[in-house]
């Protein structure tokens, strides 16, 4: 499923909001969600999981073309946790 | 600050997109059932530019109770992992704040 067929999925299922609307919405919930994670703020949905930052430390990494050894610094990943209704669900099919 | 939530997510629809609690309300609750919906139907989720949520299916392995040092078999089952996209990894990645 893509974001555009989320947004239709979304607007069949309801109809007094406009396509429109809806991805206007989709489009601000998934803006909020980064701004988020780029304060390295948690994002916590119950039901669905919760999202954080984990720290990966600096290390050597290599250019893979010629093998030079560069310095990589440390950086933030996002991570997603699922929760145990979401964990469920997809393990019964 | 504590964590974002559905609540913190349908103020912001209300506030910014005007629509009225019910809706707003409704909408997150759509957004995150729907992305389920499509992964219980072991349906990949792409949403370009926050990132991919894909299933994976493992196979059984040995565990143990790391309490008493039982040994459990762990059954196959079915996760999901989320593979964030690079323009949501390149606005995290600088984050310079302490942990």
């Amino acid at each position: 499923m893509t974001k555009s067929e989320l947004i239709e999925r979304m607007s069949d299922s309801q109809d007094h909001l406009s396509p429109r609307d809806v991805e206007l919405a989709v489009r601000m919930i998934l803006e909020r969600m980064t701004t988020t994670l780029a304060n390295n703020r948690r994002i916590e949905i119950r039901g669905f999981g919760s999202f954080s930052l984990h720290y990966r430390a600096p290390r050597l990494g290599r250019n893979p073309k010629t093998g030079t050894a560069v310095e990589l610094s440390g950086k933030h990943v996002p991570y997603f946790k699922p929760g145990k209704e979401l964990r469920d669900r997809v393990n019964t099919s | 600050m504590g964590a974002l939530t559905k609540a913190d997510i349908a103020e912001m629809l209300f506030d910014e997109l005007g629509l009225n609690k019910r809706e707003a309300k409704e909408i997150v609750e759509k957004f995150y059932g729907e992305i389920g919906a499509a992964l219980e139907k072991n349906d990949n989720v792409k949403l370009s530019g926050f990132g991919n949520f894909e299933l994976r299916d493992k196979s059984s392995r040995p565990g143990r109770n790391p309490k008493t040092g039982e040994e459990i078999p762990i059954a196959a089952r079915r996760v999901v992992t989320f593979k964030p996209g690079q323009k949501l990894k390149s606005r995290v990645e600088n984050y310079a704040g302490t942990e």
